[in-house]
């Protein structure tokens, strides 16, 4: 997607950012999704629920080929991002991940300085012209992330040793750094207290100004609270996708029903 | 789809809600009927029980929402459990003003004991009061079986309430136009009237919640109402 021009992209897309038409992924003989066809529309909030194991990381992983550092792993299908197949051979996947970020369940900064920390996309992207051009690329990036005012006073000292909530910001502040247009986000909140849980999911709604953000969650009432449309995955297939206040009052299949109220489905 | 939660505590909260309701359904149809008799057979003493009952449908209402609000904070329901804990909220609601209008008719049964009433007046209400309570019972009947064809069919009955009340509206009028001395006995009447009329309409909103339980919908067209006394004045005797 280098080769196009932001106008040719925009004048080739649909409404969504991201486009996912018949993923099957393979780990080995696991065939752990099947014909996953769904639609992410940008600045938008998508939520991935589903029992473990139900495949819902491993197509999250699908969408900045994550999946390419294993080896058993095989994904078939198409997934569109602007209309353009990131698993075309033109697409360097390290771009790609700059164009779409991901944030982990643990919280892992490098062992370096939170200013380096967000600093390293963007130095490695090439971004930044001058040490001024990256001192505003990273107050930027922390100031998005929320963290900016915890952290100003001491951007030199070691991103570990950041609370536990404030290293997930980081993480999140180094993932938009680079100016990602999508944020991938695999259980954010779920080395997090409360508190600092609210925190990231008023980011969240924050960056959803800007970004599509997708959430992969095990926390029903935090999909519920953060995103604007829903996901169901169950036993490798996507059951039902929706907008998420819909499928919280009125699911229309009964395995969506039966995960969301708690009954053995 | 299993009915039952992981959690099994789950299970025993929601159908404790919901016995509850239907419990205080029981009573408010108990109360309408003991009104309605009351008013045929002018029997004070049963008109003061009902009126002094009402304190026990309030309590039960408010048993209901605090319980509900409860499940609400510590179960978090969602998809047909949030709605049943919305629909059991609306029906306490329902029920409870139920509770007061058989109050209020039993209140006027006995300021009216001991005068003779119009003519024709009680066969009236008699018909609108079987007809309403049969009303409430299948309502709260439908919301059991989760039977949203029932629910529709309770939706269109209230015209037939709404019928009967407009016709005694007007004889009532006619009665109080010809003959002042009528006028207290007839507004008396009339307000037994509206009553009833009243619970009619929360029957009708019974049912609607047993629809939004079942169908995740509330009916979309403004139901039929045939009440058009509120657009009527003075237009002679009828």
């Amino acid at each position: 997607m280098n080769d196009m021009t932001k106008v040719e992209r925009d004048l080739n897309m649909s409404d969504a950012k991201i486009e996912a038409r018949g993923v099957n992924l393979h780990y080995g003989t696991n065939h752990a999704l099947k014909d996953v066809s769904i639609e992410i529309a940008d600045r938008t909030v998508t939520s991935f629920i589903g029992p473990s194991g139900c495949g819902k990381s491993s197509f999250l992983r699908c969408l900045n080929r994550m999946n390419d550092t294993i080896d058993i792993c095989r994904v078939t299908g198409q997934i569109m991002l602007d209309g353009q197949d990131i698993n075309a051979a033109s697409v360097d996947p390290v771009q790609l991940r700059a164009q779409i970020g991901m944030v982990f369940q643990k919280p892992n900064p490098f062992p370096k300085s939170i200013y380096d920390n967000v600093a390293y996309g963007p130095k490695i992207h090439g971004l930044a012209k001058s040490k001024a051009d990256m001192d505003a690329i990273v107050e930027k990036a922390l100031r998005r992330a929320a963290i900016w005012d915890e952290v100003k006073d001491r951007l030199h000292e070691p991103g570990t040793g950041l609370s536990g909530g404030q290293q997930q910001r980081l993480c999140i502040a180094r993932a938009i750094a680079t100016e990602p247009e999508v944020l991938l986000m695999d259980e954010p909140c779920s080395a997090l207290d409360p508190i600092a849980t609210a925190q990231v999911e008023e980011l969240i709604d924050e960056l959803r100004r800007d970004y599509a953000v997708v959430i992969v969650t095990h926390s029903m009432q935090q999909a519920a609270r953060v995103s604007q449309k829903t996901a169901f995955f169950h036993l490798g297939h996507l059951v039902e996708f929706g907008d998420t206040g819909r499928l919280f009052t009125t699911p229309n299949d009964p395995r969506t029903e039966s995960y969301l109220t708690g009954r053995i489905g | 789809m299993s009915d039952k939660h992981i959690v099994s505590s789950f299970d025993r909260d929601l159908e404790g809600i919901q016995a509850s309701v239907i419990r205080m359904g029981g009573e408010v149809e108990a109360a309408l009927s003991q009104a309605a008799k009351a008013l045929q057979t002018a029997d004070i003493d049963l008109a003061e029980k009902i009126r002094r009952g009402d304190a026990v449908i309030d309590e039960m209402e408010v048993t209901i929402k605090t319980d509900a609000a409860l499940l609400l904070a510590r179960r978090s329901p969602t998809a047909s459990d949030l709605r049943t804990v919305l629909t059991v909220m609306e029906i306490a609601s329902h029920l409870e003003r139920c509770g007061d209008y058989a109050k209020n008719i039993s209140k006027r049964t006995i300021a009216i004991s001991g005068q003779s009433p119009i003519d024709g007046a009680l066969v009236s209400l008699r018909r609108m009061s079987s007809f309403v309570e049969r009303m409430i019972s299948d309502a709260l009947d439908c919301y059991i079986q989760r039977d949203a064809e029932k629910a529709r069919e309770i939706i269109v009955r209230d015209t037939e309430v709404d019928e009967i009340y407009n016709t005694l509206f007007r004889s009532l009028l006619t009665h109080m136009m010809e003959d002042h001395r009528n006028i207290a006995m007839g507004m008396h009447l009339h307000f037994i009237a509206k009553n009833i009329e009243r619970i009619g309409d929360h029957a009708t909103g019974i049912a609607e919640q047993c629809l939004y339980l079942v169908t995740g919908e509330f009916p979309d067209e403004d139901r039929p109402k045939k009440d058009k006394t509120s657009t009527v004045f003075d237009e002679g005797p009828v």
